[in-house]
């Protein structure tokens, strides 16, 4: 066993040797290659505690939301839904929700405008999410002016900025009073933009949503269940894209790497020629070169997955998170839950370590069988 | 020592090529003592050293290594008598470059697991009898013929091989440099070291460290000649 | 007695150390988070909401949970953003002229 060990550190020796013969080679390689691992683990970090984060954060959502369509757009709620769902069976709670988008054409930036269900916030004052504290510079005091559809300006005063460790969920969020919300608007009295309620029964909710169709056919229930589910898969598509983005440089890698690795030099073919010739057998030489590819592959992860952690988990995502959120002017900035995905990262490992270990030992493969004494014909 | 009998090498045998390289050699290489092979070029000398040092394999008949036949042994046996038994001096030196000295010197101990510290031990102990210690961490490429002849010698001398193998050692080395190997040679003769090597440089052959001369020609050995020296 | 091998398994083992101290790191930061992402989701389930802010440019990106049913870009309510064009395609320059001068005038106030 020691005889074993001081064996392996030997090949690992001359590996490492080699390597530093070729430093500028080697170190590019080792570069590009733990950017590359870099660049996957920061994505499936991200995405992963991001679907995490929101699962989690959305876990308290309204069981149902009720939206009311004409013509497959959802539209307002009108007076009589609240009342007539109420009355229904197993629904223990029933409220209308009032909310809408303001674009702000100063900052090209859409607010969500909504009525808080929890609070009571008096005419012209608002509550505002932190994304527009920072980019509005608005501070508790300050007052805003909002333009109407209708064309007039009101005046709001800022009276709270809510916690910024909850941006998550709020960074957008601009909460007024319904007397607000509705003039701002034009909101018709006793309408609203839809209406959320509470099952008694858990297992009843899926059987609520159908009795609501039923009663009313326009109506279209969205259940907690689905939106956990969308977000559980949400990121899918633009975690592909960038993948996709990816894979050009991925494909040049690859080229690049298995250049390196799978080419072997006329030098490197000699020096396996010495080697057999004064004693290494076949094995000995591919160990030393599965030891290469190892070692500069399990580097090459180590360093780039560390990276992607500390990006992601210390700097925001800050490289990719444009690349993610698309071009919109309002990014919430929010520091995610490190939760890590055992499988995700052995999954990481095996395919960066394991093509380019490969890819080192299969051309070694022919070299190191060739017979010991054709050394001696150079 | 080294026994050879009815040895046939052919190469590219069963295609259009086919040519043998070696047609019947019978021949049995004393112990302690330095052994010549001459020849003209193409004789079959180098062919027959690599089968001498297990490098390769006859075609046909056998080769005793102290009265053991190893000719039938697996790739793997071979390679562990060529480790422990066989020395290889290479006409190029075949040092690899980029490595210093001492590193080129230690590279057949790697294989065995012997400890780095005493490989460094013998390695050094090898260098300062070859009065090379000064150059201990140059690189190989930076050494002049003559030292790198001598770092072969080390590195053939590392596992501390009964026998010597070598081929064509004075091609790249002038007379004083020939004349200073084979003063080496006659050393490890007398210390116990069985040594074989090819040459067709008369330097080499008449001189007078060689005990025995084997002259071959078109794969066939026409003479054998003891041609030295009252035992020592 | 510098040896490479102990060089390269240092560096190696070095870069483990800091590969499980990301770990360690994380366990550590989901504990400090805990209590905010408790409050988080407290303020999400007081103010009804539906959907995290990730992307605020269109409505079936803000709250893709709620956005139409059968439109352009939401053909189903588990679909999510089906086109490059979501992330690629900014509004029509046309459109955010035509407002911004007007707004520009309206808001001299904050
Ligand atoms: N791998 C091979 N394939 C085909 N023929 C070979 C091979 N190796 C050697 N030969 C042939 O075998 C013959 C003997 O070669 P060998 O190298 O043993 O000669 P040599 O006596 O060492 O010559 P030199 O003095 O030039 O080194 C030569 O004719 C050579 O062409
Ligand atoms: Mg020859």
């Amino acid at each position: 066993m020691n005889r074993w060990i001081e064996k392996q550190r030997h090949l690992i020796d001359f590996t490492a040797s080699s390597l530093a013969r070729r430093k500028g080679k080697s170190l590019g390689l080792l570069v590009v290659y733990t950017l590359l691992v870099f660049v996957l683990a920061s994505v499936s970090l991200y995405t992963h505690a991001l679907r995490n984060e929101a699962t989690r954060v959305l876990a308290g959502t309204p069981e149902i939301v009720l939206q009311r369509l004409i013509a497959g757009r959802h539209d307002l709620v009108p007076p009589g839904y609240v009342e007539k769902i109420g009355r229904m069976r197993g629904v223990q709670k029933i409220e209308g929700r009032l909310w809408g988008y303001y674009y702000d054409s100063v900052l090209k930036a859409n607010y969500t405008f909504m009525v808080p269900a929890d609070r009571n916030i008096a005419e012209g004052e608002i509550t505002v999410g932190p994304a527009l504290e920072r980019s509005r510079g608005l501070a508790a005091g300050n007052g805003i002016s909002f333009r109407a559809y209708s064309g007039e300006l009101h005046t709001f005063i800022v009276t709270g900025v809510l916690a910024h460790e909850s941006e998550l969920v709020s960074a957008d969020l601009v909460l007024m009073s319904e007397a607000d919300f509705r003039r701002f608007f034009a909101y018709p009295e006793g309408h609203y933009t839809d209406i959320a309620l509470w099952v008694a029964n858990p297992q009843e909710v899926r059987n609520v949503g159908r009795k609501l169709i039923d009663a009313l056919p326009d109506s279209r229930p969205i259940l907690r269940e689905e939106v956990l589910r969308t977000y559980a898969s949400v990121f899918d598509w633009r975690e592909g894209m960038m993948l996709a983005l990816l894979s050009a440089a991925i494909l040049a890698f690859g080229i690049f790497a298995w250049e390196k690795a799978a080419g072997l030099s006329a030098e490197e073919k000699r020096e396996i020629g010495i080697l057999k010739a004064i004693g290494w057998e076949t094995g000995d030489v591919i160990a030393m070169k599965f030891w290469e590819g190892f070692l500069v592959s399990l580097l090459a992860f180590l360093l780039g997955y560390v990276a992607a952690y500390v990006h992601v988990f210390h700097f925001e995502f800050a490289l990719f998170a444009p690349v993610l959120q698309g071009w919109a002017v309002l990014y919430p900035s929010f520091a995610l839950t490190p939760r890590i995905d055992g499988v995700q990262v052995a999954t990481l490992f095996v395919f960066t370590v394991l093509p380019y270990t490969a890819a080192t030992l299969v051309p070694i493969w022919r070299a190191a069988t060739t017979d010991p004494d054709t050394v001696m014909r150079s | 020592m080294l026994e050879l009998a009815n040895i046939r090498k052919a190469f590219n045998q069963g295609r259009h090529n086919e040519y043998w390289a070696l047609k019947g050699i019978d021949l049995a290489i004393p112990p302690a003592r330095v052994s010549v092979l001459k020849g003209p070029s193409g004789s079959g000398k180098t062919t027959l050293l690599t089968i001498l040092g297990c490098l390769a394999r006859p075609t046909e008949g056998r080769v005793r290594l102290k009265g053991e036949d190893i000719s039938g042994l697996p790739e793997r046996f071979l390679t562990e008598i060529r480790r422990r038994s066989f020395g290889f001096i290479f006409q190029q030196f075949n040092l690899v470059r980029g490595l210093s000295a001492i590193d080129n010197i230690i590279l057949p101990g790697y294989p065995t697991g012997t400890p780095r510290a005493q490989l460094l031990q013998r390695a050094e102990a090898l260098l300062a009898d070859m009065q090379l210690a000064h150059r201990r961490d140059a690189k190989v490429e930076w050494l002049s013929g003559g030292e790198q002849q001598r770092v072969a010698i080390c590195r053939a001398l590392i596992n501390d091989p009964e026998i010597l193998v070598a081929d064509e050692p004075t091609a790249n080395l002038d007379s004083r440099l020939s004349a200073e190997f084979l003063a080496i040679l006659r050393r490890l003769a007398e210390a116990g070291r069985t040594v074989i090597l090819t040459s067709h440089d008369p330097l080499v052959v008449e001189s007078a460290v060689v005990d025995r001369v084997y002259s071959l020609r078109d794969g066939q050995l026409i003479d054998v000649r003891d041609v030295r020296r009252a035992a020592p | 007695m510098s040896r490479p091998s102990d060089r390269v398994l240092g560096f190696t083992l070095l870069a483990a150390a800091l590969f499980a101290a990301t770990f360690v790191d994380a366990a550590l930061r989901r504990g400090t988070h805990e209590a905010a992402l408790q409050r988080t989701a407290r303020l999400a389930e007081d103010l009804r909401l539906s959907d995290p802010v990730l992307f605020t440019e269109a409505r079936y990106t803000r709250h893709p949970t709620q956005a139409d049913l059968h439109s352009a870009f939401q053909d189903h309510p588990v679909a999510f953003e089906h086109f490059p064009s979501g992330s690629l395609l900014p509004p029509p320059a046309l459109l955010l002229d035509r407002h911004e001068p007007l707004d520009r005038e309206a808001a001299p106030s904050d």
